[in-house]
């Protein structure tokens, strides 16, 4: 993801001059193709994310769109009050990026993993979240947000995700994207777990459980149209993403509790307790319930065996 | 390009003391009628506000988003009185506004907030403005633009890591454009600030930090002018200009005294502060 990340800066950099990155000392190689193309419009601010937080509210006062780069929770929480006062509050063009969100720094340990940024960012004024699911909408997502005047948090996962859309995609910001039609099970992903909700699909479609998948990479402004027709459509929601409490599944709950909708409804996400033993971004999932068959398994309580789905 | 509005530049030392005195009288009026706070802090930074304003920043109150004024962040933001108060006499917005200072329904909050003309950041949580500066000043650095920012910090701010991240960014990338100016007025918010987190030697802490550094008394106009008037002081490096000021200056009971950084005035004081400021109550 971050490499389409780039690739669609590099492009959106060269018909837009407004446009900057800076970096909190990170992004060794990715980063090159820019520094070299745009020397003028790159700093490497250094390992000091609030100076780089707020550097890049004060060229985005000058008139820049700045786009801010580091891993994990490094753009986002030790310069949380300067994205909260600076960025947001002046409703500035700048553009948070994290690479690595979720587990993907998995053995890395609990200092890495970006399990509660999505919660962070989704109550800040002004803020756009997006968590895209594969490299197409990585790539889409950056240009969208690069268009969209504001401040916006883009969490990607890391490197080697596969692409999991057909291309040319169709996004938006602010729309569900759906991988396929159902009417028994809706399961909605955001961020890179939309690997491992595809693979479950498949095996509750040939059970004969008839699944919806909605990838929602967009949390801020979350599409509640598309969560509101799979109420009145499906017969129980699934919510799967790589972040603890008060990410996707609190938003779409919400969503459900203010159109007074009644119907079973899971979470599936991670514990608020640290990760304190080490493992690769799957293993660390799969200890969750993150996987295949977590996600097989948790449609399977929502939908019991007895019901008309199994 | 629209030009400077006429410069207020050829003021006496005089004038600037006698409009120093005068945004000191609105300062305390302000706050007195709010029952408001943190005016030994408006108070300090009096001198350096008014030669900013009436002697150094380039700006146009009819055109207050012109793109190559000079750029102030006040970054001790709960000096917010003194700032409105001289952007309102530099006519920026009616001075009768002043009245409406942490009322209901004012744009005028208790920190500078953006969306007052003139005001260019919202600050009050402490440490901001100087990261928010170096972003400015490196966008007209690479850019060879003009303008100038000066960023105004308290001492108690100082405590604050992301203004060391700054400090040690801006001689980095050579922004002779940015200035700082550090109202040392020795009082910070719950003690001295020899007491809490000793500053000192502060200038010797710029200085190796790389940047060109100049100690003033921040209450002489001659001194201020004197070196806000040949900036950069050196080629390649930021300014850092340490402003020798006592809290409460020139209202002899408030002066250097912590009290009168949460205190508002009675009435009866109120009308001893304008009576020493030469002010009418």
């Amino acid at each position: 993801m971050r490499t389409a990340f780039i690739e669609e800066l590099l492009k959106v950099a060269a018909r837009d001059e407004r446009v900057w990155l800076v970096c909190g000392d990170l992004g060794y190689s990715v980063l090159d193709p820019f520094i070299q193309r745009f020397p003028k419009r790159f700093l490497n601010a250094g390992v000091a994310e609030q100076n780089m937080t707020g550097i890049a509210a004060g060229l985005a006062l000058t008139g820049k769109t700045v786009f801010t780069y580091s891993i994990a929770n490094f753009p986002v929480m030790r310069c949380l009050e300067q994205i909260r006062n600076d960025v947001c509050y002046h409703n500035l063009d700048v553009k948070i990026v994290s690479v690595g969100g979720g587990l993907a720094y998995g053995s890395h340990g609990y200092t890495h993993h970006g399990v509660e940024d999505l919660a962070m960012m989704s109550v800040l004024p002004n803020m756009t979240v997006v968590a895209p699911g594969d490299p197409l909408e990585a790539r889409a997502a950056t240009a969208a947000l690069a268009n969209k005047p504001g401040p916006a948090y883009l969490r990607l996962g890391k490197a080697g995700e596969p692409i999991l859309h057909q291309a040319p995609l169709d996004f938006t910001l602010g729309s569900a994207i759906q991988i396929q039609d159902g009417e028994d099970i809706t399961i909605i992903t955001t961020g890179a777990v939309l690997g491992i909700a595809i693979e479950a699909s498949r095996r509750l479609d040939a059970e004969g459980c008839s699944t919806r998948l909605l990838s929602m990479p967009t949390l801020v402004t979350l599409d509640a149209d598309a969560i509101g027709k799979a109420a009145r459509e499906t017969r129980a929601i699934l919510t799967v993403e790589e972040h603890g409490a008060g990410g996707l599944g609190t938003m779409v709950a919400e969503v459900l509790v203010t159109m007074q909708v009644g119907m079973p409804f899971h979470a599936l996400r991670l514990s608020r307790d640290p990760i304190k033993l080490s493992g690769s971004q799957e293993e660390l999932r799969s200890a969750q319930g993150l996987s295949a068959d977590g996600i097989y398994k948790s449609v399977r309580h929502l939908l019991p065996l007895d019901t008309k789905a199994f | 390009m629209i030009e400077n509005d006429p410069s207020p530049s050829k003021l006496t030392e005089a004038d600037l003391r006698g409009r120093a005195a005068t945004l000191r009288a609105h300062a305390v009026r302000m706050i007195h009628r709010a029952k408001a706070s943190h005016l030994g802090s408006s108070l300090s930074m009096a001198d350096v506000i008014a030669s900013l304003y009436w002697q150094i920043l380039r700006l146009n109150p009819l055109q207050p988003e012109w793109p190559d004024r000079d750029r102030f962040l006040l970054s001790k933001g709960h000096g917010a009185a003194m700032l409105y108060a001289a952007l309102a006499e530099r006519g920026f917005f009616p001075v009768s506004e002043l009245d409406s200072y942490c009322q209901r329904g004012s744009r005028l909050t208790g920190h500078a907030t953006s969306g007052v003309p003139g005001v260019e950041l919202s600050s009050g949580s402490l440490g901001h403005g100087l990261p928010v500066g170096c972003g400015m000043a490196l966008a007209a650095k690479r850019e060879d633009r003009s303008f100038r920012t000066f960023v105004l910090l308290s001492d108690g701010e100082l405590d604050e890591g992301s203004n060391w991240e700054a400090i040690l960014f801006a001689p980095q990338h050579q922004l002779d454009n940015l200035v700082v100016i550090v109202d040392y007025n020795k009082i910070q918010s719950y003690g001295l600030v020899k007491d809490v987190l000793e500053l000192e030697p502060l200038a010797d802490k710029f200085r190796a930090f790389r940047w060109a550094v100049k100690e003033v008394d921040g209450h002489n106009m001659n001194e201020l002018s004197n070196v806000l008037t040949s900036l950069p002081m050196e080629q390649g490096k930021p300014t850092a200009i340490i402003a020798n000021t006592i809290k409460g200056k020139g209202v002899s009971f408030m002066e250097d005294t912590l009290a009168w950084h949460y205190k508002s005035p009675t009435d009866e004081q109120l009308s001893q502060a304008l009576k020493e400021l030469g002010a009418a109550s």
